[in-house]
């Protein structure tokens, strides 16, 4: 028997350092900017204090993406821009350069690659998203797939800069939310408790475990048919999906109780009001590959009340807290339901304890 | 399909996909035409891999049902890092019955060259399934399809060039910053200088699974928050100031001239929300700047006449994750301030890192993120464990309850009001 072959030992060398890749003109004025402006959508003019200036111009992808379309970027990045990119937190890709000149040629090739330049100042920019069916263990519905249907809808306000203010949007395949929050959340919301396979959960599942880990504590482990397994208190379950990942024998998914919600309201930036988190607007929407036309639908109709009823600045949910939500259910045609009414821990501070009313 | 199964697909034998074709009209860029090009891409490895993959997906969209199950696979010297898929339906699409996803943490800020990124492509496309995500969202580049046989090679291959691998499981998570002081001039502290000190201090922490649950660290330079950090990160570091904000009188007026008075007073003085800004009969600006809260709007619409203070630093705020198990939650202040300049300043942010980590290693329940815990103990015990004084800035209001025990309340206002001679003293 032949000796087992030597391993190499990993460099633990960890978070890479990013300066032998940054454009050369944002490493020379690192910490030293003085201001920027956005001579049209999708670009990026910076200052700095010195009076180096530099253009960046931003584009979106599919952030899953062939090496094919990554070499693609690069070409353009080396033809047309200087080399150096950077990704956003919404995996649009930026390029950046040291002229004027540069930018039209680069937009230029960027559109007639496929690549759609924008995503700046007040646009609907690149959906933040997770990885459905594609990759995930858990998934109710793809990521992609609904990404790039929504995108498609909206790639005209990704080009242009005409909301009223920012709007970051998020989808998630299941209710853990790995998309987190947005002005718009399309999110999956599962309808029926877990259907069980008896004969699966002793042999895959640490049961306490799954026990400890339902919000409501509707679990508890029973012998089913002589088996120790696991049961559902099905007046208790919130059809959360928590017990999945720790017991897929505990399936939350079907192909017709997997469904929809749309939240809106939820924002990151601490710009005027709090970081908020989205609220509930539709439920129930039907899990419909391959384009999602329902959820299309409920997702156009937010976007353009709210452009059109928006002031300058204010976020989606900055623009409801101004025209109240009996204005906002009123504008968008969505019904209002006792599912609306928040039941969970801290629910009563949701509540409108007051006089202040809008009609 | 030649005979070894490694070479594309003859045109007959890739699965038809008929929803899938439909995602590729429309002026998005199109993630099923990028699968099909490596589906098609002639002798290369992953050919036969993608058709499955594909076919797979297209079996998803059918059945409106995930087949990926997790399992275990990692790299010698590591225990986390590699997301293991193996397909449910492997009999029907076996040549990508493996789908495993490497995560690998980018450089700080998300800077590359193209020279960088075609490195990577070759690698992936040698190993790997030619698909990589840019980026996933706690951060990672994900290098999405890849054998269980393959996985140390395409590691040995990243690792050599620079890269190494990022959390996953109950562990230090990979971390992102914004692009910050390299191209903005709203960052209050270096955050590639933060990042990098932070994340690097604790890898063991990442690449060997062992806390409670998983820890996250997210860096924004300011208010802003463009990491999403106070949503999403065990402990935010937020940039902020905490001298007056700089105003330059000449550029405010030439503001008001260009966009108009009542533009000015609609969409900046009356947006304050700590009615902190008046406009003078001048045209100038006056800000009360002990009422301003930095929450940056008057910055962000006036960013050539209003700039941060020089007194710069960060915020920590600590407890946010998404919603398994109790729900939602959003960080706490509870660090209102902590000075980011010089080496020292840094390296005690990374002891503070440190003190929290070993906080939650030593006291959070299974499962249980560090907001979890905080709700769980009190913001009282929490601070107290971890040595640090409660602070106005803590809250949006002192308590409305009073269901809590005060005999030792005058103990405690005493310790309050040393603390602050001390603090005057210095």
């Amino acid at each position: 028997m032949s000796a087992a072959p030597e391993m190499r030992r990993p460099i633990e060398s960890g978070v890479p350092d990013p300066f032998p890749f940054m454009h050369p003109l944002l490493r020379k004025n690192y910490g030293q900017w003085a201001w920027h402006d956005r001579p049209r959508p999708g670009v990026l003019h910076h200052v700095a204090k010195g009076g180096d200036e530099v253009w960046t111009v931003r584009a979106g992808t599919q952030r899953q993406m062939d090496v094919f379309t990554i070499r693609k970027l690069c070409d353009i990045g080396d033809r047309f821009a200087e080399g150096h990119v950077r990704f956003t937190t919404r995996s649009n890709i930026e390029f950046m350069v040291s002229a004027l000149d540069k930018v039209q040629p680069l937009i230029d090739a960027l559109i007639a690659e496929g690549f759609p330049v924008g995503g700046t100042g007040n646009s609907v920019s690149m959906i933040s998203h997770t990885q459905g069916w594609l990759h995930c263990d858990i998934p109710g519905t793809d990521a992609s797939g609904v990404v790039k249907s929504l995108m498609d809808m909206m790639h005209a306000e990704f080009v242009k800069e005409e909301m009223p203010s920012r709007v970051r949007i998020t989808t998630s395949c299941c209710q853990i939310n790995c998309g987190g929050q947005g002005d718009i959340s399309i999110n999956v919301q599962y309808t029926k408790p877990p259907r069980i396979n008896h004969d699966l959960v002793s042999k895959v599942c640490e049961r306490p475990a799954v026990v400890a880990r339902c919000p409501v504590a509707a679990i508890r482990p029973a012998l089913v048919d002589g088996k120790p397994s696991l049961e559902v208190d099905e007046s208790k379950c919130v059809c959360c999906g928590a017990c999945y990942p720790p017991c897929p024998p505990m399936q939350i998914n079907g192909a017709d109780s997997t469904k929809i919600a749309v939240w809106v309201g939820g924002k990151h930036s601490n710009a005027r009001s709090k970081p908020t988190f989205h609220k509930l607007v539709v439920a129930n929407l039907p899990n419909n590959p391959p384009r999602w036309p329902e959820v299309e639908e409920v997702v156009r109709k937010i976007l353009y009340a709210y452009k059109e009823n928006g002031r300058p600045w204010e976020r989606m949910g900055e623009w409801i807290d101004r025209i109240g939500w009996p204005r906002f259910f009123e504008l968008t045609g969505f019904a209002f339901t006792k599912h609306h009414l928040d039941t969970w821990t801290g629910a009563r501070k949701t509540m409108n304890m007051s006089a202040h009313l809008h009609f | 399909m030649s005979e070894d199964g490694k070479s594309a697909p003859a045109p007959g034998d890739a699965h038809p996909t008929p929803l899938l074709d439909e995602l590729e009209s429309g002026p998005w860029p199109s993630f099923v035409t990028g699968l099909k090009r490596l589906r098609d891409a002639g002798d290369k490895q992953y050919a036969p891999m993608m058709n499955d993959l594909l076919g797979q997906l297209e079996h998803s969209y059918e059945e409106r049902l995930g087949f990926w199950k997790g399992g275990t696979v990692s790299v010698f010297g590591y225990g986390g890092g590699v997301i293991p898929r193996f397909s449910e339906v492997a009999a029907k699409y076996p040549a990508s019955k493996e789908f495993h996803t490497l995560r690998v943490q980018p450089p700080a800020g998300y800077h590359y060259t193209t020279d960088l990124l075609r490195q990577l492509c070759d690698v992936w496309e040698k190993h790997g399934s030619g698909l990589i995500a840019f980026h996933g969202q706690s951060g990672d580049i994900m290098f999405q399809g890849c054998s269980t046989e393959n996985v140390q090679k395409a590691f040995d291959e990243l690792n050599s060039i620079g890269f190494d691998l990022g959390g996953a499981g109950p562990a230090l998570r990979t971390s992102t910053s914004c692009v910050g002081h390299a191209r903005c001039e709203m960052s209050c502290y270096d955050e590639v200088k933060a990042h990098r000190s932070v994340i690097n201090a604790f890898l063991d922490e990442m690449h060997r699974p062992a806390l409670p649950y998983k820890f996250k660290f997210k860096f924004s330079g300011c208010g802003n928050d463009c990491v999403n950090a106070i949503h999403r990160a065990d402990f935010a570091v937020i940039g902020t100031w905490r001298d007056a904000m700089k105003v330059d009188q000449e550029a405010v007026r030439a503001f008001v001239r260009e966009r108009g008075r009542k533009y000015t007073i609609d969409a900046v003085i009356s947006m304050c929300p700590t009615r902190a800004l008046s406009l003078n009969d001048d045209d100038t600006l006056d800000v009360d700047n002990r009422s301003c809260v930095r929450c940056m709007h008057c910055l962000n619409v006036m960013n050539k006449a209003l700039s941060p203070g020089d007194d710069r630093g960060a915020a920590i705020l600590v407890g946010g994750k998404r919603s398994l198990k109790v729900g939602d939650l959003m960080g706490i202040v509870i660090v209102p301030f902590m000075k980011l300049d010089t080496d020292e300043d840094y390296e005690k942010l990374v002891a503070f890192g440190r003190r929290l980590i070993d906080f939650f290693a030593d006291n959070a329940l299974e499962h249980e993120r560090i907001g979890e815990t905080i709700d769980r103990i009190g913001l009282p015990a929490f601070l107290e464990a971890i040595e640090i004084d409660p602070d106005p800035n803590m809250v949006n209001h002192p308590r409305t309850s009073s269901y809590v025990r005060t005999d030792d309340f005058t103990e405690e206002a005493d310790k309050y009001f040393e603390r602050k001679a001390r603090a005057a003293a210095e």
